[in-house]
């Protein structure tokens, strides 16, 4: 297994926002973790990176315990997460963006006194094309289309080389063809280029269609975990969407 | 300063222009000159923190006092030549501005700049009381340059060469990885932990340039005035670089100069009118602030070279927008 928390709990006052999560992460899936708003999955994204650090329990990358070390580092121990919005460098390109994580990735960033611009141009247009962003190369992130924004997020993560990718929402606020888009995106990561991803979302079209794992959290617990078959007929999560959704 | 064609033979010009100046100009204006090139320096070195990192210093003024105070020391109490005094004034600005960093770079938004701000005014009463050491309110005076730097026109000069010298390296710093590293962090704190950044080290480090490059300046300074005093380290001394890199565009890398020179050029003519100087900056800064938010350097840029410099506004806008986002 690639990853595994135990009893992993976070809790703001009187909140346990994430209540006791036990969960394994396979290699070579797409995972999706779902629930209805409210049931943690953006506080665990944050525990599990070390945005907040874990009340108690333990967060398990490849035999190694990550708990509450700072995101600096688990970021380059190879678990490295994308954002909802607003987190990429506006004022740089589109490329600059992608550069400034691969400089991190190799050890550049002591470097006083080369120039950025010539670096490690090839590195980063490979992501680019994988993306397919290399058009926008040279357009200042802070001028993208909303789409384009979440690909960029993407590819940030991406120059870190990740074995596992967090992705929050990939697909919030997007368009059905961007959505199909990044969808298939998602897929070629992981068939392509062996990623493995692990990845909340509100779209229940998109999870049923690219996830092969399925994890439901509801106020702060997994209530079921399984294969998408088996957790679209189960009863409790049934009740949980239903009752939310009716 | 995209490299672009133009803004390259304006940099020849100027630099032309900067040359020939000793040649055709009053001795009063080539002084004026050198103490435009010393603020110049002191407003670049904040302006690595400012627009650089995305960190406002309210206590600048502290490294510049450190270092005029540290050559001056040097040079009057053991007679240390002037070039290795300086060198030994940017060693020490540099190692106070790392025991001082390491603690502001805890914080950040305005609690980081309130504690630069508390360590200045430390420093502040440290020079100002401690009689036998720094003359206390007296400061230091009798500070000589070598003989052949006695002449206005030669240390001209040698204040040219050595703020070129430090322009060049700081635009190294700045286009260098490590310098993209600390936009990164200007743009989102956040995003740069998350590439594996330790913010905090990268914040100090460029803290520890600025103090050098600031203390740099004030070295520059003390043989220069040939006297120091501790109004060197005082919160208006940091208030300077404040003033200058806003007034000559902080997104724009020779925004401080431009500052510098307007400001210095303003204050020499105005006081010799009016002791009331210091109101007419004040106005003169709030019609900037108002009327050009990317300061006279981002209005031209903006003016002159059409969309392609739209930057320097836009980036005064999304950091003002992530800066907010980053106080956390």
């Amino acid at each position: 297994m690639l990853l595994r928390t135990q009893a992993l709990t976070k809790a703001f006052g009187s909140l346990r926002a994430v209540d006791g999560v036990d969960l394994v992460v396979q290699p070579g899936r797409l995972h999706a973790i779902i629930g209805p708003n409210g049931a943690g999955k953006s506080t665990f994204f944050n525990v599990l990176t070390g945005f907040f650090p874990a009340d108690s329990g333990s967060v398990i990358f490849k035999d190694q315990d990550i708990t509450r070390l700072p995101p600096h580092v688990i970021s380059r121990r190879g678990v490295v997460r994308a954002f909802q919005r607003g987190t990429i460098f506006q004022t740089f390109t589109v490329f600059e963006n992608v550069q400034a994580a691969i400089l991190s990735r190799k050890g550049k960033t002591r470097n006083l006194f080369e120039l950025a611009a010539g670096m490690l141009r090839e590195d980063t247009r490979r992501i680019l094309e994988t993306l397919g962003l290399v058009d926008q190369a040279n357009v200042r992130a802070g001028h993208l289309s909303h789409g384009d924004l979440k690909r960029l997020e993407i590819g940030i993560a991406l120059g870190m080389e990740p074995e596992l990718l967090l992705l929050d929402e990939p697909t919030a606020g997007m368009s059905p063809e961007e959505t199909a888009a990044q969808s298939a995106l998602m897929q070629k990561l992981v068939a392509e280029q062996g990623l493995n991803i692990l990845f909340t979302e509100h779209d229940m079209e998109v999870v049923f269609g690219i996830a092969k794992w399925i994890t439901v959290m509801h106020q702060g617990r997994v209530i079921a975990d399984g294969k998408p078959g088996d957790v679209r007929r189960d009863r409790h999560v049934q009740a949980v969407y239903l009752g939310e959704e009716s | 300063m995209s490299g672009s064609r133009r803004s390259r033979w304006w940099l020849i010009a100027l630099a032309v222009v900067a040359l020939a100046l000793p040649q055709f100009a009053e001795p009063i204006v080539v002084h004026t000159a050198i103490e435009i090139l010393i603020m110049a320096l002191f407003a670049m070195s904040f302006n690595l923190l400012f627009d650089g990192a995305g960190l406002l210093t309210f206590g600048h003024g502290c490294y510049y006092g450190v270092g005029a105070y540290t050559a001056a020391l040097l040079m009057t109490e053991i007679g240390m030549p002037m070039f290795p005094a300086m060198f030994a004034a940017m060693v020490m600005g540099g190692l106070v501005a790392l025991v001082f960093g390491y603690f502001c770079v805890r914080l950040t938004g305005v609690y980081f700049s309130i504690l630069t701000l508390a360590f200045a005014q430390l420093m502040f009463s440290v020079f100002q009381q401690s009689y036998t050491l720094t003359g206390g309110d007296l400061g230091i005076l009798d500070i000589q340059p070598p003989a052949f730097l006695m002449a206005v026109n030669n240390y001209y000069y040698f204040t040219l060469v050595v703020v070129g010298v430090s322009f060049w390296l700081l635009w190294r710093i700045l286009h260098s990885p490590f310098g993209r590293t600390l936009h990164a962090s200007r743009d989102s704190v956040v995003r740069t932990q998350f590439i594996g950044i330790n913010v905090r080290r990268y914040r100090l480090a460029a803290f520890v340039i600025a103090g050098v490059f600031a203390s740099l300046a004030g070295a520059l300074f003390a043989p220069f005035n040939r006297a120091v005093a501790p109004f060197l380290v005082s919160w208006v001394k940091s208030s300077d670089p404040v003033l200058m890199t806003l007034l000559g565009g902080a997104a724009t890398f020779w925004g401080p100069v431009v500052g510098a020179a307007v400001f210095t050029t303003l204050h020499e003519v105005a006081i010799g009118y009016t002791t009331y100087w210091l109101l007419l900056m004040g106005g003169i800064l709030l019609v900037g602030v108002l009327f050009l938010p990317g300061g006279i350097l981002g209005f031209l840029e903006d003016r002159f070279h059409g969309a392609a410099a739209a930057r320097g506004t836009k980036m005064t806008e999304a950091r003002g927008a992530s800066s907010n986002a980053s106080a956390d």
